[in-house]
Protein backbone atom coordinates (compact mmCIF):
# COMPACT_ATOMS: atom_id res chain seq x y z
CA UNK A 1 0.00 0.00 0.00
CA UNK A 2 2.90 2.34 0.77
CA UNK A 3 4.73 1.83 -2.01
CA UNK A 4 2.09 2.42 -4.22
CA UNK A 5 1.61 5.65 -3.02
CA UNK A 6 5.06 6.51 -3.54
CA UNK A 7 4.54 5.41 -7.24
CA UNK A 8 2.05 7.69 -7.40
CA UNK A 9 3.98 10.72 -5.70
CA UNK A 10 6.88 9.67 -7.90
CA UNK A 11 4.77 9.71 -11.44
CA UNK A 12 3.12 12.97 -9.90
CA UNK A 13 6.31 14.56 -9.92
CA UNK A 14 8.22 13.55 -12.87
CA UNK A 15 5.19 13.66 -15.13
CA UNK A 16 6.25 16.78 -17.77
CA UNK A 17 8.23 18.30 -15.53
CA UNK A 18 11.46 19.85 -17.58
CA UNK A 19 14.93 20.26 -16.17
CA UNK A 20 14.95 23.75 -16.13
CA UNK A 21 11.45 23.40 -14.64
CA UNK A 22 11.71 22.13 -11.33
CA UNK A 23 8.95 22.30 -9.47
CA UNK A 24 8.82 23.97 -6.34
CA UNK A 25 7.26 24.17 -2.67
CA UNK A 26 5.66 27.62 -1.64
CA UNK A 27 5.75 27.79 2.02
CA UNK A 28 2.30 28.80 3.36
CA UNK A 29 4.29 30.53 6.27
CA UNK A 30 6.49 32.69 4.79
CA UNK A 31 5.62 32.53 1.11
CA UNK A 32 8.56 31.50 -0.44
CA UNK A 33 9.01 29.08 -2.91
CA UNK A 34 11.67 26.20 -2.17
CA UNK A 35 12.70 23.23 -4.59
CA UNK A 36 10.51 20.64 -4.14
CA UNK A 37 13.50 18.26 -4.32
CA UNK A 38 15.37 20.05 -1.43
CA UNK A 39 11.84 20.21 0.65
CA UNK A 40 11.68 16.65 0.50
CA UNK A 41 15.17 16.16 0.95
CA UNK A 42 14.80 18.09 4.66
CA UNK A 43 11.77 16.04 5.37
CA UNK A 44 9.33 18.70 3.91
CA UNK A 45 10.34 21.19 6.47
CA UNK A 46 11.14 25.06 4.77
CA UNK A 47 14.82 26.27 4.94
CA UNK A 48 13.43 29.71 5.48
CA UNK A 49 11.20 29.68 8.26
CA UNK A 50 11.08 26.42 9.72
CA UNK A 51 7.45 25.49 8.89
CA UNK A 52 6.96 21.59 9.25
CA UNK A 53 5.03 20.29 6.38
CA UNK A 54 2.63 17.79 5.58
CA UNK A 55 4.24 14.56 5.60
CA UNK A 56 1.92 11.14 4.42
CA UNK A 57 1.32 8.14 7.19
CA UNK A 58 4.12 6.33 5.29
CA UNK A 59 6.89 9.18 5.38
CA UNK A 60 5.79 9.67 8.94
CA UNK A 61 6.73 5.94 9.98
CA UNK A 62 10.08 5.65 8.03
CA UNK A 63 11.25 8.29 10.00
CA UNK A 64 9.85 8.03 13.49
CA UNK A 65 9.66 3.89 14.49
CA UNK A 66 12.35 1.61 13.51
CA UNK A 67 13.20 -0.12 10.64
CA UNK A 68 10.68 -3.01 10.04
CA UNK A 69 9.08 -2.71 13.14
CA UNK A 70 5.77 -1.20 12.22
CA UNK A 71 2.50 -3.46 12.05
CA UNK A 72 -0.41 -2.55 10.84
CA UNK A 73 -3.72 -2.85 12.66
CA UNK A 74 -7.16 -2.80 11.44
CA UNK A 75 -5.31 -2.47 7.79
CA UNK A 76 -8.66 -3.69 5.82
CA UNK A 77 -11.16 -1.07 7.13
CA UNK A 78 -13.59 1.16 4.74
CA UNK A 79 -15.90 3.34 5.35
CA UNK A 80 -19.80 3.18 4.87
CA UNK A 81 -22.08 5.46 4.15
CA UNK A 82 -23.90 6.49 7.31
CA UNK A 83 -26.18 9.32 6.37
CA UNK A 84 -26.20 8.10 2.51
CA UNK A 85 -24.63 10.68 1.47
CA UNK A 86 -24.71 11.55 -2.33
CA UNK A 87 -21.51 10.16 -3.72
CA UNK A 88 -19.58 9.66 -0.77
CA UNK A 89 -18.68 5.81 -2.06
CA UNK A 90 -17.79 7.69 -5.57
CA UNK A 91 -15.15 10.25 -3.91
CA UNK A 92 -13.77 7.55 -1.17
CA UNK A 93 -13.24 5.14 -4.15
CA UNK A 94 -11.35 7.75 -5.81
CA UNK A 95 -9.21 9.10 -3.07
CA UNK A 96 -8.06 5.60 -2.23
CA UNK A 97 -7.30 5.11 -5.60
CA UNK A 98 -5.24 8.25 -5.65
CA UNK A 99 -3.58 8.19 -2.23
CA UNK A 100 -3.08 4.10 -1.94
CA UNK A 101 -5.04 4.72 1.77
CA UNK A 102 -7.96 3.36 3.32
CA UNK A 103 -9.10 6.46 5.34
CA UNK A 104 -7.30 9.17 7.03
CA UNK A 105 -5.85 7.24 9.98
CA UNK A 106 -3.35 4.85 10.09
CA UNK A 107 -2.69 2.65 13.17
CA UNK A 108 -0.02 -0.04 14.42
CA UNK A 109 2.45 -0.98 17.00
CA UNK A 110 5.81 -0.34 16.72
CA UNK A 111 9.38 0.50 18.32
CA UNK A 112 10.90 3.75 18.45
CA UNK A 113 14.64 3.00 19.73
CA UNK A 114 13.55 -0.66 20.75
CA UNK A 115 10.67 0.96 22.90
CA UNK A 116 7.24 -0.32 22.10
CA UNK A 117 4.46 1.88 21.15
CA UNK A 118 1.02 2.03 19.84
CA UNK A 119 1.20 4.59 16.92
CA UNK A 120 -1.39 6.36 15.22
CA UNK A 121 -0.81 8.85 12.13
CA UNK A 122 -3.41 11.53 10.31
CA UNK A 123 -2.61 11.90 7.01
CA UNK A 124 -3.82 15.28 5.62
CA UNK A 125 -4.00 13.52 1.94
CA UNK A 126 -6.86 12.09 2.09
CA UNK A 127 -10.51 13.61 2.87
CA UNK A 128 -7.84 16.48 4.72
CA UNK A 129 -7.59 13.72 7.69
CA UNK A 130 -11.38 14.16 8.78
CA UNK A 131 -12.92 11.98 11.44
CA UNK A 132 -15.50 9.59 10.24
CA UNK A 133 -16.59 6.36 11.24
CA UNK A 134 -13.15 4.58 10.12
CA UNK A 135 -10.71 6.92 11.66
CA UNK A 136 -12.75 6.93 15.10
CA UNK A 137 -12.84 2.81 14.72
CA UNK A 138 -9.71 2.48 14.37
CA UNK A 139 -8.12 5.29 17.21
CA UNK A 140 -10.78 4.16 19.73
CA UNK A 141 -8.90 0.55 19.10
CA UNK A 142 -5.85 1.43 19.08
CA UNK A 143 -6.30 2.81 22.29
CA UNK A 144 -8.20 -0.35 23.91
CA UNK A 145 -5.24 -2.43 22.32
CA UNK A 146 -2.70 -0.10 24.02
CA UNK A 147 -5.21 -0.88 27.30
CA UNK A 148 -5.72 -4.73 26.79
CA UNK A 149 -1.66 -4.71 26.05
CA UNK A 150 -0.28 -1.91 28.81
CA UNK A 151 1.59 -0.35 26.03
CA UNK A 152 1.72 3.58 25.60
CA UNK A 153 0.34 5.37 22.73
CA UNK A 154 1.62 8.08 20.26
CA UNK A 155 -0.80 9.91 18.00
CA UNK A 156 0.47 12.10 15.05
CA UNK A 157 -2.46 14.37 15.25
CA UNK A 158 -3.60 16.27 11.78
CA UNK A 159 -6.88 16.71 10.36
CA UNK A 160 -9.69 19.49 9.33
CA UNK A 161 -12.04 18.39 12.04
CA UNK A 162 -15.02 15.79 11.90
CA UNK A 163 -15.89 14.27 8.27
CA UNK A 164 -19.17 16.38 7.13
CA UNK A 165 -20.28 13.80 5.27
CA UNK A 166 -20.95 11.42 7.75
CA UNK A 167 -22.87 14.05 9.96
CA UNK A 168 -23.89 12.99 13.45
CA UNK A 169 -22.05 10.12 13.15
CA UNK A 170 -18.41 11.59 12.48
CA UNK A 171 -19.36 13.52 15.74
CA UNK A 172 -20.12 10.88 17.92
CA UNK A 173 -16.81 9.75 16.90
CA UNK A 174 -15.08 12.36 19.42
CA UNK A 175 -17.27 10.98 22.21
CA UNK A 176 -15.93 7.39 21.40
CA UNK A 177 -12.25 8.01 20.91
CA UNK A 178 -12.11 10.50 24.35
CA UNK A 179 -13.80 7.86 25.79
CA UNK A 180 -11.01 5.31 24.68
CA UNK A 181 -8.24 7.43 25.89
CA UNK A 182 -9.85 8.52 29.09
CA UNK A 183 -9.86 4.02 29.81
CA UNK A 184 -6.29 3.98 28.68
CA UNK A 185 -5.14 7.07 30.98
CA UNK A 186 -7.52 5.15 34.28
CA UNK A 187 -5.57 2.33 33.51
CA UNK A 188 -1.88 4.33 33.71
CA UNK A 189 -0.96 4.33 30.59
CA UNK A 190 1.17 7.04 28.91
CA UNK A 191 -0.15 9.16 26.01
CA UNK A 192 1.74 11.39 23.64
CA UNK A 193 -0.04 13.69 20.99
CA UNK A 194 2.27 15.55 18.93
CA UNK A 195 -0.01 17.83 16.87
CA UNK A 196 1.45 17.71 12.90
CA UNK A 197 -0.21 20.19 10.33
CA UNK A 198 -3.10 21.42 10.66
CA UNK A 199 -4.72 19.83 14.24
CA UNK A 200 -8.50 21.63 14.21
CA UNK A 201 -11.84 20.89 14.64
CA UNK A 202 -13.61 18.14 16.40
CA UNK A 203 -9.81 16.13 16.53
CA UNK A 204 -8.64 19.17 18.58
CA UNK A 205 -12.18 18.83 20.86
CA UNK A 206 -11.25 15.21 21.52
CA UNK A 207 -8.56 12.43 21.52
CA UNK A 208 -5.67 15.11 20.40
CA UNK A 209 -6.18 17.55 23.20
CA UNK A 210 -5.93 14.70 25.79
CA UNK A 211 -2.30 13.61 25.66
CA UNK A 212 -0.16 13.12 28.68
CA UNK A 213 2.25 15.07 27.18
CA UNK A 214 1.57 17.58 24.28
CA UNK A 215 4.39 18.24 21.46
CA UNK A 216 3.72 20.13 18.74
CA UNK A 217 6.15 20.26 15.20
CA UNK A 218 7.16 24.08 14.87
CA UNK A 219 4.72 26.59 12.67
CA UNK A 220 1.70 24.11 12.90
CA UNK A 221 -1.83 25.35 12.82
CA UNK A 222 -3.55 23.96 16.14
CA UNK A 223 -6.78 25.16 16.99
CA UNK A 224 -10.61 24.51 17.10
CA UNK A 225 -12.25 27.04 15.39
CA UNK A 226 -11.28 27.89 11.88
CA UNK A 227 -9.57 30.91 10.81
CA UNK A 228 -12.37 32.32 8.24
CA UNK A 229 -15.26 31.69 10.76
CA UNK A 230 -13.29 33.06 13.50
CA UNK A 231 -12.61 36.09 10.97
CA UNK A 232 -16.79 36.22 9.92
CA UNK A 233 -17.60 36.08 13.36
CA UNK A 234 -15.46 38.92 15.11
CA UNK A 235 -15.65 40.66 11.27
CA UNK A 236 -11.62 41.59 11.58
CA UNK A 237 -8.28 39.91 10.06
CA UNK A 238 -6.63 37.88 12.63
CA UNK A 239 -2.92 38.23 13.28
CA UNK A 240 -0.52 35.81 10.98
CA UNK A 241 0.58 33.73 14.25
CA UNK A 242 -2.58 33.00 15.66
CA UNK A 243 -3.37 29.55 16.46
CA UNK A 244 -0.03 28.54 15.15
CA UNK A 245 1.95 26.01 17.67
CA UNK A 246 4.17 28.77 18.82
CA UNK A 247 0.85 30.68 20.33
CA UNK A 248 -0.96 27.53 21.82
CA UNK A 249 2.89 26.86 23.73
CA UNK A 250 2.65 30.25 25.00
CA UNK A 251 -0.99 29.62 25.77
CA UNK A 252 -0.27 26.63 27.97
CA UNK A 253 -2.00 24.23 25.66
CA UNK A 254 1.07 22.41 24.65
CA UNK A 255 3.97 21.32 26.55
CA UNK A 256 6.47 21.65 23.99
CA UNK A 257 7.78 21.91 20.58
CA UNK A 258 10.31 19.83 18.76
CA UNK A 259 11.95 19.86 15.48
CA UNK A 260 10.95 16.85 13.04
CA UNK A 261 14.82 15.93 13.40
CA UNK A 262 14.28 15.56 16.99
CA UNK A 263 11.44 14.08 17.07
CA UNK A 264 12.42 10.30 17.38
CA UNK A 265 15.11 10.85 20.20
CA UNK A 266 12.80 12.92 22.14
CA UNK A 267 9.77 10.68 21.68
CA UNK A 268 12.50 7.65 22.70
CA UNK A 269 13.21 9.43 25.44
CA UNK A 270 10.01 10.05 26.71
CA UNK A 271 8.96 6.54 26.55
CA UNK A 272 11.79 5.56 28.67
CA UNK A 273 11.48 8.17 30.95
CA UNK A 274 7.98 6.36 31.71
CA UNK A 275 9.58 2.81 32.14
CA UNK A 276 9.30 1.64 28.54
CA UNK A 277 12.28 0.14 27.40
CA UNK A 278 13.08 -2.52 25.01
CA UNK A 279 11.70 -5.51 25.44
CA UNK A 280 14.73 -7.48 25.29
CA UNK A 281 17.48 -6.12 27.43
CA UNK A 282 15.43 -5.15 30.63
CA UNK A 283 17.01 -2.20 32.03
CA UNK B 1 -47.48 14.30 17.92
CA UNK B 2 -47.24 16.81 14.85
CA UNK B 3 -46.78 14.27 11.55
CA UNK B 4 -43.55 14.38 9.50
CA UNK B 5 -42.51 18.35 9.91
CA UNK B 6 -39.25 18.29 7.45
CA UNK B 7 -35.97 19.59 9.13
CA UNK B 8 -36.11 22.75 7.71
CA UNK B 9 -39.83 23.13 9.13
CA UNK B 10 -38.82 22.38 12.71
CA UNK B 11 -34.99 24.74 12.51
CA UNK B 12 -37.66 27.30 12.01
CA UNK B 13 -39.37 26.30 14.86
CA UNK B 14 -37.14 26.51 17.43
CA UNK B 15 -36.12 29.69 16.36
CA UNK B 16 -39.39 30.88 17.00
CA UNK B 17 -39.78 33.52 19.67
CA UNK B 18 -41.06 32.34 22.68
CA UNK B 19 -39.94 28.65 22.62
CA UNK B 20 -39.54 28.18 26.01
CA UNK B 21 -35.87 28.47 27.28
CA UNK B 22 -34.04 26.57 30.02
CA UNK B 23 -34.92 29.54 32.63
CA UNK B 24 -39.10 29.20 31.82
CA UNK B 25 -38.30 25.18 32.38
CA UNK B 26 -36.48 25.16 36.24
CA UNK B 27 -39.22 26.39 37.93
CA UNK B 28 -41.78 23.99 36.21
CA UNK B 29 -39.96 20.98 36.43
CA UNK B 30 -37.82 21.35 39.53
CA UNK B 31 -37.80 23.02 43.59
CA UNK B 32 -34.96 24.55 45.42
CA UNK B 33 -32.91 25.76 42.70
CA UNK B 34 -29.89 27.22 43.87
CA UNK B 35 -27.79 28.52 40.90
CA UNK B 36 -24.02 28.15 41.65
CA UNK B 37 -21.39 30.44 39.53
CA UNK B 38 -17.64 30.39 38.12
CA UNK B 39 -15.28 27.97 37.16
CA UNK B 40 -12.95 28.27 39.39
CA UNK B 41 -10.04 29.18 37.02
CA UNK B 42 -11.22 32.25 34.99
CA UNK B 43 -14.58 33.61 35.20
CA UNK B 44 -18.24 32.64 34.89
CA UNK B 45 -19.91 32.12 31.70
CA UNK B 46 -23.03 33.03 31.20
CA UNK B 47 -24.26 30.72 28.33
CA UNK B 48 -23.63 27.71 31.19
CA UNK B 49 -25.74 27.86 34.04
CA UNK B 50 -25.62 25.29 36.63
CA UNK B 51 -27.29 24.42 39.90
CA UNK B 52 -28.35 22.16 42.53
CA UNK B 53 -32.21 21.38 42.70
CA UNK B 54 -34.75 18.94 43.93
CA UNK B 55 -36.78 16.85 41.30
CA UNK B 56 -39.54 15.33 42.90
CA UNK B 57 -37.68 15.73 46.21
CA UNK B 58 -34.42 14.21 44.67
CA UNK B 59 -31.39 16.06 44.97
CA UNK B 60 -29.73 16.71 41.05
CA UNK B 61 -27.15 18.68 39.67
CA UNK B 62 -28.74 20.59 36.60
CA UNK B 63 -26.52 22.19 33.95
CA UNK B 64 -27.67 23.91 31.09
CA UNK B 65 -26.90 25.89 27.97
CA UNK B 66 -28.59 29.45 28.10
CA UNK B 67 -30.47 30.82 25.46
CA UNK B 68 -32.08 34.05 26.11
CA UNK B 69 -35.63 34.96 25.26
CA UNK B 70 -34.88 38.49 23.73
CA UNK B 71 -32.02 40.64 22.86
CA UNK B 72 -30.88 41.85 25.97
CA UNK B 73 -30.76 38.28 27.71
CA UNK B 74 -29.28 37.17 24.06
CA UNK B 75 -26.28 39.21 24.66
CA UNK B 76 -25.43 38.50 28.69
CA UNK B 77 -25.98 34.82 27.44
CA UNK B 78 -24.08 35.16 24.06
CA UNK B 79 -26.52 33.47 21.99
CA UNK B 80 -25.77 30.18 23.96
CA UNK B 81 -22.88 30.25 22.47
CA UNK B 82 -20.23 29.18 25.55
CA UNK B 83 -16.34 30.06 26.38
CA UNK B 84 -14.16 27.35 27.67
CA UNK B 85 -14.88 28.89 31.53
CA UNK B 86 -18.39 27.79 30.58
CA UNK B 87 -17.73 24.22 30.02
CA UNK B 88 -15.11 24.08 32.70
CA UNK B 89 -17.99 25.63 34.94
CA UNK B 90 -19.95 21.89 33.51
CA UNK B 91 -16.99 20.29 34.72
CA UNK B 92 -16.73 21.26 38.41
CA UNK B 93 -20.54 20.80 38.55
CA UNK B 94 -20.47 17.13 37.34
CA UNK B 95 -17.33 16.83 39.72
CA UNK B 96 -19.62 18.10 42.67
CA UNK B 97 -22.11 15.96 41.89
CA UNK B 98 -20.48 12.90 41.65
CA UNK B 99 -18.93 13.56 44.90
CA UNK B 100 -22.46 14.31 46.37
CA UNK B 101 -23.76 11.19 44.89
CA UNK B 102 -26.55 13.29 42.92
CA UNK B 103 -27.53 12.60 39.46
CA UNK B 104 -27.05 15.10 36.53
CA UNK B 105 -29.44 16.50 34.11
CA UNK B 106 -27.70 18.42 31.11
CA UNK B 107 -30.17 20.61 29.17
CA UNK B 108 -28.22 21.44 25.42
CA UNK B 109 -29.14 24.69 23.57
CA UNK B 110 -26.83 25.59 21.43
CA UNK B 111 -25.85 26.45 18.27
CA UNK B 112 -22.16 25.56 18.96
CA UNK B 113 -19.34 26.68 21.00
CA UNK B 114 -18.16 30.41 20.05
CA UNK B 115 -15.61 30.72 17.84
CA UNK B 116 -13.71 33.74 18.92
CA UNK B 117 -10.05 34.97 19.57
CA UNK B 118 -10.85 34.88 23.67
CA UNK B 119 -12.22 31.55 23.19
CA UNK B 120 -9.42 29.68 21.26
CA UNK B 121 -6.69 31.50 23.58
CA UNK B 122 -8.36 29.93 26.32
CA UNK B 123 -8.68 26.47 24.80
CA UNK B 124 -11.85 25.69 23.64
CA UNK B 125 -10.92 22.55 22.08
CA UNK B 126 -9.45 21.41 25.43
CA UNK B 127 -12.08 22.33 27.32
CA UNK B 128 -14.76 20.26 25.51
CA UNK B 129 -12.31 17.34 24.98
CA UNK B 130 -11.55 17.37 28.78
CA UNK B 131 -15.17 17.79 29.20
CA UNK B 132 -16.50 14.41 27.12
CA UNK B 133 -14.23 11.94 28.26
CA UNK B 134 -14.82 13.11 32.04
CA UNK B 135 -18.07 12.88 31.40
CA UNK B 136 -17.83 9.54 29.93
CA UNK B 137 -16.46 7.83 33.66
CA UNK B 138 -18.05 9.93 35.84
CA UNK B 139 -19.91 7.99 39.03
CA UNK B 140 -22.91 9.23 38.58
CA UNK B 141 -26.07 9.12 36.34
CA UNK B 142 -26.66 11.71 33.51
CA UNK B 143 -29.11 12.22 31.40
CA UNK B 144 -29.19 15.28 28.75
CA UNK B 145 -31.95 16.53 27.06
CA UNK B 146 -31.79 18.38 23.54
CA UNK B 147 -34.28 21.48 23.99
CA UNK B 148 -33.86 23.21 20.38
CA UNK B 149 -30.71 23.28 18.77
CA UNK B 150 -27.40 20.59 19.50
CA UNK B 151 -24.81 22.16 17.73
CA UNK B 152 -21.85 20.51 16.95
CA UNK B 153 -18.77 19.58 20.10
CA UNK B 154 -19.74 22.77 21.95
CA UNK B 155 -23.16 20.31 22.47
CA UNK B 156 -21.75 17.34 22.79
CA UNK B 157 -19.70 18.64 25.46
CA UNK B 158 -22.70 18.51 27.71
CA UNK B 159 -23.90 15.41 25.57
CA UNK B 160 -21.51 12.09 26.49
CA UNK B 161 -24.33 10.16 28.75
CA UNK B 162 -26.89 7.56 29.93
CA UNK B 163 -29.56 8.73 27.81
CA UNK B 164 -29.89 11.16 25.32
CA UNK B 165 -34.04 12.53 24.91
CA UNK B 166 -34.90 15.00 22.70
CA UNK B 167 -37.45 17.70 22.27
CA UNK B 168 -40.08 16.64 19.24
CA UNK B 169 -38.63 19.35 17.14
CA UNK B 170 -35.19 19.83 18.27
CA UNK B 171 -32.21 19.03 16.29
CA UNK B 172 -28.44 17.42 16.43
CA UNK B 173 -25.99 18.03 13.95
CA UNK B 174 -22.58 17.99 13.06
CA UNK B 175 -22.55 21.79 12.36
CA UNK B 176 -25.13 24.04 11.08
CA UNK B 177 -26.97 23.20 7.80
CA UNK B 178 -25.21 26.60 6.86
CA UNK B 179 -22.14 25.92 7.92
CA UNK B 180 -22.60 22.23 6.30
CA UNK B 181 -23.41 23.88 2.64
CA UNK B 182 -20.73 26.45 3.04
CA UNK B 183 -18.12 23.71 3.49
CA UNK B 184 -19.17 21.27 1.12
CA UNK B 185 -20.86 23.06 -1.81
CA UNK B 186 -19.11 26.71 -1.13
CA UNK B 187 -22.74 27.71 -1.03
CA UNK B 188 -24.05 28.84 2.38
CA UNK B 189 -27.39 30.14 0.52
CA UNK B 190 -28.74 26.25 0.35
CA UNK B 191 -28.79 25.33 3.83
CA UNK B 192 -32.29 23.91 3.47
CA UNK B 193 -31.30 21.62 1.26
CA UNK B 194 -28.43 20.84 3.58
CA UNK B 195 -30.61 20.41 6.40
CA UNK B 196 -32.85 17.65 4.29
CA UNK B 197 -29.76 15.78 3.69
CA UNK B 198 -27.91 15.86 6.66
CA UNK B 199 -30.41 13.95 9.05
CA UNK B 200 -30.85 16.10 12.69
CA UNK B 201 -34.28 15.62 13.41
CA UNK B 202 -35.36 13.55 16.60
CA UNK B 203 -36.01 10.84 14.70
CA UNK B 204 -32.68 10.41 12.44
CA UNK B 205 -31.02 10.45 16.08
CA UNK B 206 -33.13 7.57 17.54
CA UNK B 207 -33.11 6.07 13.96
CA UNK B 208 -28.57 6.40 13.98
CA UNK B 209 -28.72 5.37 18.03
CA UNK B 210 -27.67 8.56 19.19
CA UNK B 211 -31.00 9.46 20.79
CA UNK B 212 -32.68 7.33 23.03
CA UNK B 213 -36.48 9.15 23.61
CA UNK B 214 -37.85 11.36 21.67
CA UNK B 215 -40.14 13.95 24.61
CA UNK B 216 -43.33 14.94 22.59
CA UNK B 217 -44.11 18.43 21.85
CA UNK B 218 -47.96 20.14 22.28
CA UNK B 219 -49.58 20.78 18.71
CA UNK B 220 -47.57 22.99 16.74
CA UNK B 221 -44.43 23.46 19.39
CA UNK B 222 -43.06 23.77 22.77
CA UNK B 223 -44.19 27.55 22.62
CA UNK B 224 -47.77 26.65 22.71
CA UNK B 225 -48.52 25.32 26.25
CA UNK B 226 -45.31 25.87 28.52
CA UNK B 227 -47.13 23.65 31.49
CA UNK B 228 -47.67 20.48 29.08
CA UNK B 229 -43.43 20.58 27.80
CA UNK B 230 -42.41 20.72 31.24
CA UNK B 231 -44.87 18.17 32.77
CA UNK B 232 -43.38 15.91 29.56
CA UNK B 233 -39.82 16.47 30.00
CA UNK B 234 -40.68 15.90 34.35
CA UNK B 235 -42.70 12.90 33.54
CA UNK B 236 -39.90 11.96 31.29
CA UNK B 237 -36.97 12.46 34.33
CA UNK B 238 -39.33 10.89 36.98
CA UNK B 239 -39.11 7.78 35.03
CA UNK B 240 -35.84 7.96 33.84
CA UNK B 241 -33.38 9.34 36.76
CA UNK B 242 -34.58 6.46 39.16
CA UNK B 243 -34.25 4.09 37.00
CA UNK B 244 -30.46 5.27 36.52
CA UNK B 245 -29.72 5.52 40.17
CA UNK B 246 -30.86 2.03 40.74
CA UNK B 247 -28.43 0.78 38.67
CA UNK B 248 -25.04 -0.66 39.99
CA UNK B 249 -22.41 2.14 38.60
CA UNK B 250 -20.19 -0.12 37.23
CA UNK B 251 -22.95 -1.24 34.91
CA UNK B 252 -24.01 2.19 34.09
CA UNK B 253 -20.44 3.14 33.09
CA UNK B 254 -19.98 0.05 30.47
CA UNK B 255 -23.25 1.21 29.31
CA UNK B 256 -22.41 4.39 28.57
CA UNK B 257 -18.83 3.62 26.97
CA UNK B 258 -20.78 1.01 24.82
CA UNK B 259 -23.53 3.69 23.60
CA UNK B 260 -21.21 5.49 22.03
CA UNK B 261 -18.49 2.89 21.31
CA UNK B 262 -20.91 1.07 18.68
CA UNK B 263 -21.45 4.03 16.71
CA UNK B 264 -19.98 4.50 13.43
CA UNK B 265 -20.43 2.69 9.54
CA UNK B 266 -17.52 0.80 7.99
CA UNK B 267 -16.92 -3.15 6.97
CA UNK B 268 -13.80 -4.61 7.07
Amino acid sequence: MFEDFFKVVKKRFNDGSDEDERETFKCPRCQSSVLLERYEELHRVCPNCNYHGRLSASERIAITVDRDSFKELDAEMVSGNPIGFPLYAEKQQELREKTGLKDSVVTGTATIKGSPAVIGIMDSHYMMASMGSVAGEKITRAFEYATENSLPVIMFTASGGARMQEGIVSLMQMAKTAGAVKLHSDNGGLYITVMTDPTTGGVTASFASLGDIIIAEPKVLIGFAGRRVIESTIKQKLPDDFQLAEFQHEKGFVDMIVERRKMRSTLSHLLKLHGYYPQEKEV
Amino acid sequence: MDNKKSAWERIQLVHTKGRPTINDYIPLIFTDFYEMHGDRLYGDDKAIMGGIARLNGMPVTIIAQVKGRDIKENKTCNFAMPHPEGYRKALRLARQAEKFHRPIICFIDTPGAFCGISAEERGQGEAIAKNIAEFMTLHTPIISIILGEAGSGGALALGVCDELAMLENSQYSVLSPRGFASILWKDASREQEASEIMRITAEDMVSLGVAETIIEEPLGGAHNDLDKISENIKEYLSLKIPEKCKKDIDVLLKERYTKFRKIGEFTE
